[in-house]
């Protein structure tokens, strides 16, 4: 029966199909073409070191991410947090897996652990900025998805409550990522203190309005049951291994102790299978769909908002929270531009100074120099006056002398002439 | 009564006569019976020991002191308080009892510190409790040098302090560095490693290891000191000890039937820790170190070396001229304790 909607805004009139049309077929093609394209997801891992973080991603992805060859962080604690990522590429019946694991080495080991989570908020902003990047560009034919899809947080089994760590970190993360708070090393806990402690964090948890991660709840009535058994048993308390060991015949993993072996498989020992299920095998794309959705949502409208109103004074109208693209660009040209002429006039100062600098310097050693050539010209005018009067000296010697000289001269002269005189007088008589 | 009047007057087995001047050598003269006139006066004056719990919140301090004295002595115990936050600053909280085993009277003191090591920033953590040691020293020196004092001084120096090092499996981290960096020169640090039961055997050995290691890397002294060992036989047995700490531990003060017997234990899905059992943990060894052989040593050590360094340097501070005669052993280390002036309250 085809009815027709009157108000064709608001509801949208159910058909009843009389034949088969195929487009429950949908699903399937979604299915083949995500299969081939691949999936990716980026885990976190936050803890002090010596939590068995290491050994729990090893048993979660039955790999040897750290193994012996390359030693895992737990090895050297660090002098400041480090954020270290590795990936892995799984291959289960045919569907890829990019796995990415995020760890963050040295967090919360220092004597002082003020502001460590600071590195790990700056790795996890830097990631959903890069996407926010590719986002924006014109050719987007690749985007890879590097955001953190999902924070591991381990909590120490004290056995008491949250340290003021613990409740500093998740407050300031749980609006950036998904945090789904663990209780490493469960095995140090009897069962009667287990949930004690559980139920001790899930009440600070809600003391200090912390969110974190919240299983959707589904339409089907078993899963429902399912999640909420999954629920009741927040935080999941976990052991990690890899080791397999032999009980009552058969191999299992777990860890052996002189009085037992406490196998990672068995939900009644810990509940490392309903954080693996949960993890992988049910949720793992509702917690990047909540990433998408929520967590990289938030940042961006955050990032966005922010750019506007930074370059903006007060004058300008501030409700114009969304700018054109384009205008935005010609502002961030003009202020380039800006920016550059500014750069060019503080250099062409600088470049003045120099030379006035120089300038002077070239000046200060002429002065010099034309000092020197005074002095040096004075020097040679006493030389030389000096050598005149020697001169003068030797003149006069000369003039005295050849004066003499022609005295005697004269003297001969006169006496050779008496002489003759005489001897002509004498021839006379 | 009877025994002792007859060991004191018949030579016991096995003893050498002892010569005198007189040429009195086939006599038994009974000097070793002061052995037994100190023991009666030790059992009725009782002895006074004073331990220091130092640890992370959560690392099991109270459950095994309970568990060392078998008896519920430990702050936890005296003012059960569930809804117990972390402080904000580091407490010290001291609790005394008065024990009695065999006729023997203990007057028992367990100081805990709540809040060591639990804020995001630690620096200077160590800093309350070096000062909670140096005044109890201060108080016995004042005792000590005044012109009417009393017949027996009340001992409340920390004879010794238990560290508890979280089980990572890894190394020592760096505020345990620390700690006992400052604290060993001061008093005689046990460090265990606590909730032994998260590590298998061999991560025990390994992490062990490195413990030693670290130790020996940053010249930190634990109890048993080498340098106090007096003479060959001690030193047969410390190094015995000194192979076996850091010890690994469980504590637990509830009982569970294992195999007939009633036990304490800690029981979980996969078995039940026994805590006296020595290839379960290495609590039995930690406390007949603590307890049956070398308590009084630690007392000792406490009363003739640690106590004796406050002192003069205490002394020292007050004269204005340095008088040699109060130099201090050379073997001693100095410079830790010079660079400390504000311990003194």
């Amino acid at each position: 029966m085809i009815e027709r909607a009157d108000s064709a805004v608001s509801s949208v009139a159910q058909r009843n199909l009389e034949g088969y049309v195929g487009f429950a077929n949908l699903p399937n093609q979604v299915y083949r073409k995500s299969v081939k394209r691949g999936f990716e997801f980026t885990l976190m891992v936050v803890g002090e070191s010596g939590l068995g973080k290491s050994t729990l991603i090893n048993s979660l992805f039955l790999t040897d991410l750290y193994s012996k060859e390359y030693p895992g962080p737990s090895q050297r604690i660090k002098k400041t947090v480090q954020v270290e990522q590795s990936k892995v590429l799984v291959k289960e019946g045919g569907v890829q897996l990019t796995l990415t694991i995020v760890d963050t080495p040295g967090f919360g080991d220092a004597v002082d652990n003020s502001n460590c989570w600071q590195p790990v908020i700056n790795y996890i902003d830097s990631k959903c900025e890069d996407f926010l990047n590719a986002e924006s560009r014109v050719n987007r034919r690749q985007m890879p998805d590097n955001r953190v899809h999902c924070c591991l947080y381990f909590i120490a089994p004290s056995g008491h409550g949250l340290k003021p760590l613990d409740i500093e970190f998740m407050k300031r993360l749980h609006d950036k990522v998904n945090i789904i708070p663990l209780i490493a090393k469960a095995d140090t806990m009897t069962p009667e203190e287990c949930q004690h402690f559980k139920k001790q964090i899930m009440k600070e948890i809600q003391e200090h309005k912390i969110k974190i991660y919240e299983f959707p709840d589904t339409e089907e009535d078993e899963d429902n049951k399912l999640i909420r058994k999954i629920k009741e048993r927040m935080p999941l308390a976990v052991v990690g291994s890899n080791v397999v060991v032999e009980v009552n015949g058969r191999k299992v993993r777990g860890r052996q102790y002189p009085w037992g072996v406490a196998e990672v498989e068995n939900g009644e020992h810990c509940d490392f299978t309903v954080l693996r299920n949960m993890l992988i095998r049910t949720h793992m794309q509702d917690l990047k769909d909540v990433t998408n959705n929520v967590h990289y949502e938030n940042y961006r409208s955050r990032k966005l908002a922010a750019v506007t109103c930074n370059g903006v004074d007060g004058t300008k109208n501030k409700g114009q929270l969304t700018k054109s693209p384009l205008a935005q660009m010609e502002e961030e040209r003009r202020e380039h531009v800006m920016k550059m002429k500014k750069m060019e006039s503080e250099m062409e100062q600088v470049f003045e100074m120099k030379v006035k600098e120089k300038k002077q310097k070239l000046k200060d050693s002429e002065a010099e120099l034309e000092r020197r050539h005074e002095q040096m010209k004075r020097n040679l005018e006493a030389q030389y006056k000096e050598l005149e009067e020697k001169r003068r000296q030797f003149e006069e010697e000369k003039v005295n002398w050849e004066a003499q000289q022609r005295l005697l001269e004269q003297q001969k002269l006169d006496v050779s002439k008496t002489m003759e005189k005489n001897k002509k007088k004498g021839k006379i008589f | 009564p009877t025994d002792i009047r007859q060991s004191c007057l018949t030579p016991p087995p096995g003893s050498e006569i002892i010569s005198s001047f007189y040429g009195a050598e086939f006599g038994y003269v009974g000097v070793d019976s002061v052995l037994e006139q100190m023991r009666r006066k030790a059992m009725k004056q009782g002895f006074e020991l004073n331990i220091m719990a130092v640890g992370q919140s959560g690392l099991g301090k109270s459950t095994l002191i309970n568990t060392l004295f078998k008896s519920k002595v430990s702050r936890r115990s005296v003012k059960p308080d569930d809804e117990e936050r972390i402080p904000k600053t580091i407490e010290i909280k001291s609790i005394s009892h008065d024990i009695e085993e065999k006729g023997v009277r203990m007057k028992l003191t367990v100081i805990d510190t709540p809040g060591f090591g639990d804020q995001i920033n630690n620096e200077n953590c160590w800093q309350p409790i070096m000062k909670f040691i140096n005044e109890q020293y201060e108080q016995y020196l004042q005792e000590e040098i005044n012109i009417n004092r009393k017949k027996r001084i009340p001992d409340t120096r920390v004879h010794c302090c238990i560290y508890f090092i979280p089980p990572t499996g890894h190394c020592l981290r760096p505020i345990d560095i620390e700690f006992m960096r400052h604290l060993s020169k001061v008093v005689n640090i046990v460090p265990i490693i606590a909730k032994a039961d998260t590590l298998t055997l061999e991560e025990r050995d390994f992490f062990r290891q490195k413990i030693k290691e670290d130790l020996r890397a940053n010249e930190i002294e634990v109890y048993p000191q080498k340098e106090f060992d007096e003479d060959a036989e001690d030193r047969v047995i410390n190094d015995n000890i000194r192979e076996k700490i850091p010890f690994a531990v469980v504590g637990s003060d509830q009982e569970y039937q294992v195999n007939g017997k009633r036990l304490l234990g800690r029981r979980t899905r996969w078995g039940t820790v026994e805590v006296e059992n020595t290839a379960h943990c290495e609590f039995a060894y930690l406390r007949d170190l603590l307890i049956r052989t070398h308590m009084q040593n630690l007392k000792d050590i406490t009363s003739s070396i640690h106590y004796e360094v406050y002192r003069v340097r205490r002394l020292n501070e007050d004269s204005v001229q340095y008088s040699p005669s109060l130099t201090p052993s050379p073997e001693y280390d100095w410079t830790g304790i010079r660079n400390m002036p504000h311990c003194l309250v």
